[in-house]
């Protein structure tokens, strides 16, 4: 393996267990999102439950609140999308070098 | 001729590319300024009609500018539309990671720095607010309403602040990686203390004003954020490598390999 290579193995390693680690450590917490979070002390501060001024679009069309499966699923669309993408380039990227480099090899021969 | 052929072939490509993010760009322009609509991380509805208009008044100058420095790099160099795309997916993976944190609740990250160091700040607006309009109006998370405030913590300044963060760590000469990891991961970072103070600025706390309510909404976000921060640093630098491993041309023309190795 090159340097290049280990350094981006642990790099990503180090990344999965920081994000992992929590999970783990603290056991029965609730990890809900920390935008939730927000408006808790916005009810805090305000001292009356605070009544959002405008619905998401979404939940006006579908009349009601994003059923929870369906939220993750469109966040693994995000994701997908993202990472298509980004995997697709990598590839066309990747493949181009190889191609390159034995263009040179076959030139020096 | 088999050369020829491919950069011909090439050359479609990225036209037709181009026509994309044009028209993407097109689709958040017209979002961006015609209902002013407005903001990040910030719920529907939970921003003051009063402080929507002005957070997405504010992001407007960001966002054209962003277009027209997007279509500058663009008509100069063609070819880094791949990395321009690249960079954009970035922010749709990070920013759709929910991520368990060290307090107990999860945030995710934003993908911004890549796009900030490799393009500069104002493009990045653009590749941010796509982001937050996929996710305002499918995932009912971040708002139509709030699009301008959310806009301005993600798109506007977490890029601002890694790109200065980078060119100031370029200026005193510290390792390239390394001023990449601390770009993205203030960058992440900054973009949540902005949203306190955005929320501070809606909601000033009754005793102790505006002050004592951003300490309080800091409290809840940026602990979360530290270890998603460095995360997204990390995550940056994986992409930096790779594509100073793969996309070497393409990355001199942008400017980013000027200053050498490392």
């Amino acid at each position: 393996m090159t340097k290049t290579k280990k350094t981006v193995v642990s790099l990503l390693i180090i990344a999965a267990l920081i994000a992992i680690i929590p999970l783990f450590t603290l056991k029965g917490a609730e990890f809900g999102g920390s935008d939730d979070a927000g408006s808790e002390v916005i009810t805090e501060i305000t001292g009356a439950e605070y009544k959002p001024w405008f619905t998401p679009v979404m939940e006006t069309w579908i009349g009601g609140e994003l059923p929870g499966e369906i939220e993750s699923l469109l966040f693994c669309v995000q994701t997908g999308i993202g990472v298509g993408v980004i995997s697709f380039f990598m590839g066309r990227l990747v493949e181009r070098n190889k191609k390159e480099n034995q263009k040179n090899k076959i030139k020096k021969q | 001729m088999a050369f020829t052929l491919k950069t011909i072939e090439e050359e479609k490509m990225n036209q037709k590319e181009k026509k994309i993010v044009a028209l993407a760009a097109a689709f958040a322009l017209v979002f961006g300024v015609a209902p002013a609509a407005n903001a990040m991380h910030i719920m529907e509805g939970y921003l003051p009609p009063k402080f929507c208009i002005m957070w997405g008044v504010i992001c407007i100058p960001f966002i054209l500018a962003g277009y027209l420095s997007i279509k500058r790099t663009l008509s100069k160099h063609h070819r880094s539309i791949t990395i321009l795309a690249m960079a954009g997916a970035f922010v749709f993976v990070l920013s759709s990671l929910k991520i368990p944190s060290v307090t107990g609740s999860c945030s995710h990250m934003t993908g911004t720095g890549l796009g900030a160091i490799l393009f500069g700040p104002s493009a990045v607006s653009i590749l941010g607010i796509i982001v937050l309009i996929f996710q305002a109006i499918l995932l009912a998370h971040g708002g139509l309403t709030s699009l301008g405030a959310n806009t301005f913590s993600m798109a506007i300044v977490g890029p601002f602040v890694s790109y200065a963060i980078y060119k100031l760590c370029n200026g005193i000469k510290i390792n390239k990686h390394v001023s990449v990891f601390l770009a993205a991961a203030m960058g992440d970072l900054f973009t949540y203390c902005i949203t306190s103070v955005q929320l501070a600025l809606a909601y000033p706390s009754e005793s102790g004003g505006i002050g004592a309510s951003v300490v309080k909404f800091l409290a809840v976000f940026a602990p979360t954020q530290v270890p998603l921060a460095i995360i997204e640093g990390i995550l940056t630098v994986v992409i930096i490598i790779g594509l100073e491993t793969y996309a070497k041309s393409e990355l001199t023309d942008i400017g980013f390999m000027n200053g050498g190795e490392n």
